[in-house]
């Protein structure tokens, strides 16, 4: 059964906790991953490879550009694993 | 002392210390081991363990993860975790000193480099696919990685340098960094040598050229520098990390100084790759122009750091070296053979020996050599055994040796410096 997207946001923010250190609570849909979190171009690949691993999904370098706020990045992981 | 001495701009000095080692987290906890004989070497539990025939090594007493955050560390390799440790507690220690970022430098050497990221990093390839492998890779696993992390954490911007020369690496980043003051290039710098190689690859390949001692059931015993009984050196990891300054910058600033980094000798041997030269010509090149640029000479010096690793030709080589390079000299120079108790550190070698040096002047106190039990007849050298020995009073000199596979020859002279 494909996780929710309440799953998915509360793994992907460990990730991105595990990854950078910021609180887990700060990993909102309506941040910005750059503007946001800071999180820079290197950080964002390991935590995009991670969040693969993690929810059995692809995750194309072309379609990570699309993904700007964290509410982008679950939309996608959720409609990837249906 | 014979010999002129130049301008106090032209003098450096150390006014910061850090380390972390296999016998404590910082300086004074590593010192303090050192002084007591502590050995920092045990039985490796790794499961590789068994698959090799050495299963002892000296790793760090305090593992990097009790310091600094878990994303920090995902990001470097223990060799920057190490150097980046070491440099925040030497530039504490000197008082953070307050320098424009164009006029501050970093010299962090490495022996080996991000060897664990990399070969971890060629395992995740081999078994998940390139997929898999970490962005961070290649800025974690190149020699100049620690340096670059120790560059942003001061910002240095007067240039940021790694010296790959084996084991005598961390001490030509401390001769590098001389050389940085005194043509102007910088005016504080930070220097030394980081190294984190306890995997089973270096440990197979150290193995197999027979460098390695093979003491499997005694590992406090296995480091044992001029013993009869040595039969390799025991592989450590760590950093060493020294703030150096002019004198005249330090003095301006009111730091406290710890002593000078006199004179450096860089020489090399053109004689074969792994073995050092049996008569030791480049080493005691080393050692005669590190005590001239100090302004010295050879009966100016009490005390020697010596490389001493504890394999039976190279400590017999060195004390070829020392008594061609210092002559009857010698026999008034106490020896201290520190590997005995951290092992063998490799790129940080210089750096955490230099650290000893410094504070045996500062202190006037040679640490011990342990284990020396027996000593190899070819060693006619005044050994400090067993307890540490007091250094006397007035203006001292001493040698740090350090040498590296390649015929890499580093010493540096360190004095006194008037409180």
């Amino acid at each position: 059964m494909a996780a929710s997207e309440q799953e998915i946001l509360a793994g992907l923010a460990e990730i991105v906790n595990e990854e950078t250190g910021i609180p887990t609570g700060d990993v909102a849909p309506d941040k910005s991953f750059t503007d946001d979190l800071d999180i820079d171009s290197l950080s964002m690949m390991t935590i995009v490879v991670n969040a693969e691993e993690k929810f059995g999904v692809r995750i194309p370098d072309d379609d990570v550009k699309g993904l700007s706020t964290v509410g982008d990045a679950v939309s996608y992981i959720q409609k990837a694993s249906a | 002392m014979a010999g002129s001495r130049p301008t106090d701009s032209q003098r450096v000095v150390v006014t910061g210390l850090g380390a972390t080692t296999p016998l404590g987290g910082d300086v004074a906890s590593t010192w303090s081991a050192m002084l007591s004989g502590t050995s920092g070497v045990e039985v490796l539990t790794q499961d590789w363990v068994d698959t090799l025939p050495v299963h002892i090594a000296a790793p760090v007493a305090v593992e990097p993860l009790e310091i600094l955050p878990v994303p920090q560390i995902r990001r470097m390799d223990r060799s920057g975790q190490f150097a980046l440790i070491a440099a925040r507690e030497a530039w504490a220690d000197a008082g953070t000193p307050d320098v424009d970022p164009e006029r501050t430098g970093v010299v962090i050497a490495s022996g080996i480099g991000g060897v664990t990221t990399l070969l971890a990093a060629y395992d995740t390839l081999k078994e998940r696919g390139a997929r898999r492998v970490l962005p961070m890779t290649v800025p974690m696993l190149m020699p100049n990685g620690p340096a670059a992390i120790v560059g942003l954490e001061l910002t240095a911007r007067a240039g940021v340098h790694t010296p790959v020369s084996a084991c005598s690496s961390g001490a030509e980043a401390i001769a590098y960094a001389v050389d940085m003051i005194r043509s102007g290039r910088a005016d504080v710098v930070a220097a030394g040598g980081t190294e984190a190689a306890i995997h089973p690859l270096p440990l197979a390949g150290f193995a197999a050229m027979q460098a390695l001692s093979t003491r499997n059931d005694e590992p406090e015993r296995a480091s044992r520098p001029y013993d009869k009984g040595r039969d390799g050196f025991v592989l450590g990891e760590g950093a060493g990390v020294l703030v150096l300054e002019s004198l005249e910058h330090a003095r301006a600033r009111g730091a406290r100084i710890y002593g000078e980094v006199a004179g450096t000798g860089i020489t090399a041997d053109a004689h074969h790759m792994a073995q050092p030269d049996p008569v030791g010509s480049g080493a005691a090149r080393a050692m005669s122009m590190a005590v001239a640029g100090a302004g010295a000479t050879s009966g100016d010096i009490v005390h020697i750091n010596a490389h001493a690793t504890s394999t039976p030709v190279g400590d017999v080589a060195e004390v070829q070296a020392i008594r061609r390079a210092l002559g009857d000299a010698t026999d008034g120079a106490c020896v201290s053979a520190t590997k005995s108790m951290t092992g063998h550190l490799l790129g940080a070698a210089g750096a955490v020996e230099s650290i000893a040096t410094i504070l045996a002047l500062y202190h006037r106190t040679a640490p011990p050599t342990t284990n020396l039990e027996d000593p190899d007849d070819d060693v006619d050298l005044d050994v400090v055994r067993g307890e540490p020995r007091a250094l006397p009073d007035g203006e001292l000199l001493a040698l740090n040796n350090s040498f590296g596979f390649g015929g890499h020859n580093v010493a540096l002279a360190f004095r006194t410096v008037e409180k």
